[in-house]
C-alpha cells in the first residue's frame, strides 16, 4: 500500500496518547498512513489549522466542534467529531493556601467525593473562588458549572478563567486564580511544583465524560472516505492498545520524549495508572479509569453525549435548544464510526443514544456483534440526561 | 472623517511590537495599544474596547482571547475572527503568515482591510526574520558538532582536519545521513565510550 503523510495537529497532553501510540508503535504505518503530529501551542491554534486546512485531523475539545457547529466562537467551519480518543482524565486543583483552609475545616482530600469537596470549598471560601480552564468551550467547564450547580458552591460568585495550563502552576501561586481544572500533566506538574493539591478527578462529576475526539472537516470526511477510513482504524487500535495495562509502561516512556509532552514519565505514569500524588506531602491515592481510551466503548460517539454538551452551551448562551440539539447530534459521527470500524471487531453498540447517567453499575447491552459493557456514566447529583426528553 | 480604528497588539517582545505599531500607524489612522502577555489579559484588552485584536499565532496565552469571543464575554461587543464569507481566503493567508485577528461585529470591510494587509505583511516578515534566525542558531550548533567530531577523528585516527572531514563526509554519504548526524553520533558515542 502506498503511504500517504496525513497532517494531525494536537495539544500536548497525556489524552493525546492515541495519536502519538498510533504513529510510534506501526498502527498508522499498518494502514499505509504516516502521521505527520503538529503540536499546537493552544486549543484555537489546532482549531484554527482544522478549519483552514494546514492540518486534516485534531485532538480536539469535545465541546468546541459543537460550539462551532453553533455558532459560538470565532470559527464557523463543519467539523465532523469521528471518535471520542479519551473519556474523563481531568483533574481540578486548589492553591496552597486554599488547601490549608480545607485541612484546617478538616477536609481528607479524598479525591473522590464531589459533593463533599464542593461543601468543604463553599465553607472554607472568603467571598468568591476564581478558577482557571484551558479554554472557554471544553469539558473542563462543563463539569466545573455541573459541580457548582449540584453543591453547595452553587450560593458562590464563581469567576471561570481561561489560563494556558503551562501557566497554570504560576496562576495559583501567584493567587490570580484559586484552582482550576485541567487535563494531565498539568495537574500533577503543579502538585510537584509545590503550587497546589488535586481536590476532585473530573470523573467525580461525571463517570463517563468524552473529553478529546478525533476531529476533521467534515468535507474532508466525505472527499476522503478511505483516508479517513485508515486514520480512524489507526487511531482504534491504538486506543485498544493503551487499554491493556502492560502497554503503559511503553506509552508514558513515549510520551515523555521531548518532541511530545517532554516531562518526565513518572508523571505521565500517573494518569495512566490512575495512581495519584495529590499533595505537596506525597499523599497517595489510587483512581481506577481515570482516563479511558477502548473500555466500555469508550471511543464510541454517543450522539446523546453531544446532546448533552448542547444543552449545557445552549442554557449558557441563549440559544434555541431543540435547534441546538439537532445541530449537535449531527456533529458526533456514530454513522461514520459504525462504518469504517465494523469490520475491526469494534464495540458497535445498537442504539447511538443512552440516557446519560443512568449506568450505575457496568452492564451489558445489545450490540451487533453480540453484547458490549458499558461503564458507569452517572452524574455527581445522580441526575439523569435523556436525550429524546429536552 | 469616522474615529481612527483602536487596535490592541499582544505581543511580549518589544521590539517586534514596535515593528508591527510602527507599520499600522504608518498605513493609516489608527490608536494601537501594545500589551505584554500578562495576567488578566481579556480584561486588560476589554478596558481599551478596541476594534481589532493582533496576536501571534504561536502564542499560548491567545486562548485568553476566545474569550472575548464569547456573548457574556469581558466585551459588550462580540468578537470573532475574520472569517466571514468573501474574506475566508484572507484568513487562511492570515493563518499562514501567522497572525489571528480578532474583529469586533459591525466593522466595515473597507476600513478592516488595509489593518489586516497590513497585519499579515508586517507577521509574515517577522516570522520570516525569526526562521531565519533560527536557522542561523542551528547551522552554528551543527558547525560546532562536526568540528568536535573532526578533533575526535584526527586524535583516534592521526588524520589532519582535511582528511577527517572527508571520512565524515564519506560516511555520511555512504548511510544516506547528514554530515551533521553522523558527526553528532560520533560525539555521542564518544561520550558514552569515554
Amino acid at each position: 500500500m502506498k503511504t500517504v503523510t496525513l497532517p494531525v495537529a494536537y495539544m500536548p497532553l497525556v489524552d493525546a496518547a492515541p495519536l502519538i501510540v498510533a504513529r510510534e508503535m506501526g498502527f498508522a504505518e499498518a494502514e499505509g498512513l504516516t502521521l505527520d503530529l503538529v503540536a499546537a501551542p493552544s486549543w484555537s491554534s489546532v482549531r484554527d489549522m482544522l478549519a483552514f486546512g494546514r492540518v486534516d485531523a485534531a485532538h480536539l475539545l469535545s465541546p468546541v466542534p459543537i460550539a462551532m457547529a453553533l455558532g459560538l466562537g470565532g470559527v464557523a467551519t463543519a467539523i465532523s467529531a469521528v471518535s471520542v480518543l479519551s473519556v474523563n482524565g481531568n483533574v481540578i486543583g486548589v492553591s496552597r493556601s486554599v488547601e490549608a483552609r480545607l485541612r484546617d475545616a478538616g477536609h481528607g482530600f479524598d479525591f473522590a467525593d464531589a459533593a463533599k469537596a464542593g461543601s468543604a470549598l463553599s465553607s472554607v471560601l472568603k467571598d468568591s473562588l476564581t478558577i482557571g480552564v484551558p479554554f472557554p468551550f471544553s469539558m473542563h467547564v462543563e463539569l466545573l458549572n455541573y459541580w457548582f450547580a449540584a453543591t453547595d458552591l452553587a450560593a458562590f460568585p464563581v469567576t471561570i478563567r481561561t489560563i494556558p495550563p503551562p501557566l497554570m502552576a504560576e496562576a495559583l501561586a501567584s493567587g490570580e486564580i484559586d484552582a482550576f481544572c485541567v487535563g494531565e500533566p498539568w495537574g500533577s506538574v503543579s502538585v510537584d511544583r509545590g503550587a497546589g493539591a488535586l481536590l476532585l478527578p473530573g470523573k467525580a462529576i461525571w463517570s463517563f465524560a468524552p473529553e478529546k475526539v478525533l476531529a476533521v472537516r467534515t468535507d474532508w470526511a466525505e472527499t476522503e472516505p478511505h483516508l479517513l477510513g485508515r486514520l480512524m482504524r489507526a487511531v482504534w487500535k491504538a486506543g485498544r492498545w493503551l487499554g491493556q495495562p502492560e502497554s503503559r509502561t511503553t506509552a508514558a516512556e513515549l510520551m515523555a520524549r521531548p518532541s511530545y509532552l517532554d516531562v518526565s514519565p513518572e508523571l505521565i505514569d500517573r494518569a495512566l495508572t490512575g495512581q495519584f500524588t495529590v499533595s505537596g506531602t506525597g499523599e497517595q491515592r489510587r483512581l481506577p479509569h481515570f482516563l479511558v481510551f477502548s473500555q466500555g466503548a469508550a471511543s464510541f460517539p454517543w450522539r446523546s453525549q453531544a446532546k448533552w454538551i448542547a444543552t449545557r452551551l445552549a442554557e449558557r448562551n441563549g440559544l434555541d435548544h431543540a435547534l441546538a440539539l439537532d445541530t449537535a447530534s449531527r456533529v458526533f459521527r456514530s454513522d461514520l464510526y459504525r462504518r469504517e470500524l465494523a469490520d475491526m471487531g469494534a464495540d458497535l453498540p445498537s442504539a447511538s443514544e443512552k440516557i446519560e447517567g443512568a449506568i450505575r453499575h457496568p452492564t451489558a447491552v445489545a450490540s451487533t456483534a453480540g453484547r458490549v459493557i458499558l461503564e458507569p456514566d452517572t452524574f455527581c447529583d445522580r441526575r439523569i440526561f435523556d436525550p429524546t426528553e429536552v | 472623517m469616522s474615529d481612527p480604528i483602536t487596535i490592541v497588539v499582544v505581543e511580549e517582545d518589544r521590539e517586534r511590537a514596535r515593528a508591527i505599531v510602527d507599520a499600522l500607524k504608518e498605513n493609516g489612522e489608527c490608536d494601537v495599544f501594545v500589551i505584554g502577555n500578562v495576567s488578566g489579559l481579556a480584561r486588560r484588552i476589554a478596558a481599551h474596547a478596541p476594534d481589532v485584536v493582533l496576536i501571534d499565532i504561536d502564542n499560548p496565552t491567545r486562548d485568553v482571547l476566545e474569550e472575548l469571543t464569547l456573548a457574556s464575554g469581558p466585551l459588550e461587543r462580540p468578537v470573532a475572527m475574520f472569517v466571514s464569507g468573501a474574506a475566508s481566503g484572507l484568513a487562511r493567508t492570515a493563518v499562514e503568515a501567522g497572525v489571528s485577528a480578532y474583529v469586533v461585529d459591525g466593522l466595515k470591510p473597507e476600513r478592516l482591510m488595509p489593518v489586516l494587509n497590513t497585519a499579515i505583511a508586517r507577521f509574515q516578515m517577522v516570522r520570516e526574520l525569526r526562521t531565519e534566525l533560527d536557522e542561523t542558531r542551528r547551522a552554528l550548533e551543527e558547525r560546532k558538532v562536526i568540528d568536535r567530531a573532526k578533533g575526535l577523528l584526527m586524535k583516534a585516527r592521526g588524520v589532519g582536519e582535511e582528511e577527517a572531514y572527508g571520512i565524515l563526509r564519506k560516511t555520511a554519504m555512504d548511510q544516506g545521513r547528514r554530515v551533521a548526524d553522523v558527526a553528532e553520533a560520533l560525539v555521542t558515542a564518544s561520550g558514552l565510550l569515554s
